[in-house]
């Protein structure tokens, strides 16, 4: 289905009645991403619909097959843009997984704590932007701005607003910052208020809800089928969420529900990223709770960490140690290993293979967005148009993690 | 528990399981390509797997056969996650035949697509096996080991400039400041 | 130069002029209406777009500039803002939206990947929009921050004052050398020895 660049004579140019094509994207401020969705349409149903992705596909993995193993990092923030620590973390718990390593406590509470930070980042982009879809722009300025609180923290800790390349094989980059926990405490209040404001906005407006409940109902079975997870998931009422049925980290030990929905609709879709960002501001709390204030960050490993820098210029040990994993790389074990952690969209596995050498064989990213948005067609199959928008947004495509 | 899905299998089909392990703890069935689709089809519907989490392929180039296709299983009523791999393909790349399991699982059909794009295995079965992520125009399969990073294949032709690879021609004072001094001094060494 | 601006009192005062007009060439006066109001196109694709969210938003607010009012259709819009990512696929596409915009027309290529290409160095990806279409302001940064996305703006609006269709970069807004206090030391080679 392929209508848009074939070749029209004149007496075609007749818009015909019955059925009628039209293409969205891939450039539409309702795509906010890189899709492209041609519809047959019958009157203002959709009788067929076909989604064209790949508008943003930058070859991610064959770049990983390039360089070495740390150097994945810089692409994988760039796969899930909204929330990269997320990504991060996980393809870190991936390579430690290789290695049957784990991390000191205290970095293990701080990725959680920078991990939760990037989920309100990624639901509220998600929510802000489907509402100013729907014409509410205020309530994405004041998402937007809350944002800001986010990224504030994260530019502390990481020196970069957005791509921050933090994470590490065996631990992160840096410690954390002096004053970085009443920092996280002063942005989650902050983030709270601004949620109560955007609450009150939003779920008392008729316009909105309207167009919300009640369209692109998915069935659980289709859902599960598909290969949904995350919040599309829960929100048909599946309870799966990676941080609860196979705790990793310290979600084991914290306490926080997992919101599901019942109708499987746009509105149940929106509710639960809502439920989810208080949910991360309450697992956020626990962490701060009980993270150390000092100890190690960084496994006591000399094959994967690189060692300190005073070392590495008055020893020759130091040096060789640094210049080993720099150059050749880790040498991850040859074998073979699925990691899965919950993104900001579900599921986001790394499948990774090693020959033994320091450059990766074959880094496969399971991309959530990917099968979520193999399900954006039959959302909108026998929809209205207008709805297209709600459902769209709902789902919460990232381009760069869908396409990679 | 594990160990028990692995010997199921192994008992449903002694002839097209070729090698088991699990090494990270994951567990996996190396199985027949001919056998694929059973026993894709068991797992679903006599272990549970509901839920097919990812396809993928991985290229071995210059092994006979090249390819592993690669899925992930999962179960979401028991908790068990499962990996099914089939080695297909010569070392050319030709004959990478393997029967889709798109009619079991929704997630395989896109997946699909993107490996057929990817590697060219082709999945027979398949209701319409397009490229995905690439265009149709584009020739080769990217993510093969023999395909190089660098060849693009553009749809739209580069404009007609001079120098086409040190566009713009940034005038002297634009750019980095400091940048621009050491220009300027190589400049007056010439 | 060229910019309508009101006498101050002191001038009035001295020169006499009380009448509030002020005499300037046409194309200036042309010049100035149109860089501060630039009805932009955002073609956003990749990451970029969220630090083009951020630039929208209420902390950093691009609308001070005159440059608010997105028209999603070429043919309304002056100013193309190109944020993220453009690859083989997708060139045609944005080949297409510049080729039906209106004159005069400017575009502005927003961090790496729409610059050169960023560290997407492979057969996917265009390595710079300015391959296909012509840029005239280049941002880099990966993604850039709000302050350089202001920076060029303000950059393009110079540019449009002036009339000068040379590409131009965003420059940092210091440079480490040039302060003493930054403890550089700069080692200097004599051009002679």
């Amino acid at each position: 289905m392929e209508p848009l660049d074939r070749d029209l004579d004149a007496s075609e140019i007749e818009l015909a009645a019955e059925p009628m094509l039209i293409n969205v994207g891939p450039s539409h401020p309702a795509m906010h991403g890189t899709v492209r969705v041609v519809m047959e349409l019958s009157g203002e149903t959709i009788e067929r619909c076909d989604v064209q992705v790949g508008y943003l596909h930058r070859g991610f993995e064959k770049m990983c097959e390039r360089g070495t193993w740390t150097q994945v990092y810089p692409y994988v923030d760039r796969c899930n843009y909204v929330s990269p620590m997320l990504n991060n973390v996980g393809f870190s718990l991936a390579c430690e997984k290789m290695l049957g390593i784990e991390v000191p406590e205290r970095c293990q509470w701080y990725r959680m704590i920078l991990g939760e930070l990037a989920r309100l980042s990624d639901h509220l982009t998600c929510d802000g932007a489907m509402a100013m879809e729907l014409g509410a722009f205020t309530p994405f300025l004041w998402m937007v701005k809350a944002r800001e609180l986010v990224w504030d923290v994260m530019e502390e800790e990481t020196g970069a607003r957005l791509t921050h390349s933090f994470g590490r094989v065996g631990g992160m980059a840096a410690p954390p910052t002096p004053g970085f926990k009443e920092h996280v405490r002063a942005v989650v209040d902050q983030i709270r208020h601004v949620m109560d404001e955007v609450k009150r906005l939003l779920l008392g407006n008729r316009i909105f809800l309207d167009r919300l409940e009640g369209v692109g109902v998915i069935s659980v079975d289709d859902a599960v089928s598909l290969g949904w997870t995350g919040p599309a998931l829960r929100a048909a009422g599946v309870a799966y969420d990676v941080r609860k049925s196979y705790p990793y980290l310290k979600y084991g030990e914290v306490d926080f529900d997992v919101p599901v929905g019942s109708a499987s609709d746009c509105y149940d879709r929106f509710m639960v990223r809502i439920e989810e960002m208080e949910q991360s501001a309450r697992i956020i709390d626990q962490c701060l709770e009980r993270m150390a204030d000092d100890g190690p960050i960084n496994v006591d490993d000399p094959r994967v960490v690189l060692p300190p820098k005073d070392e590495v210029y008055t020893t020759i040990e130091g040096t060789i140690r640094h210049f080993k994993i720099v150059m050749e790389g880790l040498k991850l074990p040859a074998g073979e290993v699925y990691s899965y952690t919950e993104g900001g969209n579900g599921e986001l596995g790394f499948y990774m293979v090693s020959d033994g050498s320091g450059t990766p064989f074959r880094v496969r990213i399971r991309p959530p967005c990917f099968y979520v948005t193999g399900g954006l067609e039959r959302v909108i199959t026998g929809q209205m148009v207008a709805d297209v928008v709600p459902c769209f947004g709902s789902l919460n495509m990232i381009g760069g993690e869908c396409d990679r | 528990m594990a160990k028990a899905l692995l010997q199921l299998i192994k008992l449903e089909f002694p002839d097209a399981v070729l090698e088991t392990h699990s090494q990270h703890g994951d567990d996996t069935v190396v199985v027949e390509p001919g056998a694929w689709k059973a026993v894709a089809r068991f797992c679903k519907e006599q272990l549970a797997m509901e839920m097919l989490a990812d396809l993928t392929c991985v290229d071995f180039l210059h092994r006979e056969p090249r390819f592993d296709v690669v899925a992930h299983l999962h179960s979401l009523s028991k908790g068990q996650r499962l990996r099914l791999k089939a080695r297909v393909g010569d070392p050319e790349g030709e004959h990478a035949e393997i029967e889709s399991v798109s009619e079991l699982w929704g997630s395989a059909n896109w997946a699909e697509r993107e490996a057929w794009d990817m590697f060219g295995v082709v999945f027979t079965g398949h209701p319409d096996l397009r490229r995905i992520l690439t265009y149709p125009e584009f020739v080769g399969h990217a993510l093969r080991k023999d395909y190089p990073a660098d060849r693009i294949q553009p749809l739209v032709p580069y404009r007609e400039v001079d120098n086409i690879e040190k566009l713009p021609p940034f005038d002297q004072h634009e750019g980095m400041s400091f940048g621009r001094q050491t220009h300027l001094a190589s400049r007056g060494d010439d | 130069m060229g910019e309508l601006r009101t006498p101050t009192v002191q001038e009035v005062l001295e020169t006499g002029q009380g009448q509030g007009f002020a005499t300037t060439k046409f194309e200036d006066l042309l010049a100035w209406a149109q860089k501060y109001s630039l009805f932009m196109y955002p073609f956003v694709t990749a990451c970029c777009g969220m630090e083009f969210m951020s630039v929208s938003g209420p902390r950093f607010d691009h609308s001070r500039f005159g440059a608010e009012v997105p028209r999603f259709t070429p043919r309304q819009s002056d100013l193309l803002w190109v944020v993220g990512t453009i690859v083989q696929r997708q060139a045609p596409v944005l080949k297409r939206i510049y080729e039906q915009m209106a004159d005069p027309k400017w575009v502005l290529a927003f961090g790496t990947c729409a610059s050169v290409g960023g560290f997407y160095d492979n057969y996917a990806c265009v390595a710079g929009i300015d391959k296909i279409i012509p840029a005239d302001v280049y941002i880099p940064g990966c993604p850039p921050r709000p302050e350089a996305v202001l920076d060029g703006l303000m950059l393009l609006q110079d540019k449009i004052q002036s009339g000068d269709r040379r590409p131009g970069i965003v420059k940092p807004r210091f440079d480490p050398v040039a302060r003493p206090d930054m403890g550089v030391v700069q080692l200097r080679r004599s051009k002679h020895g």
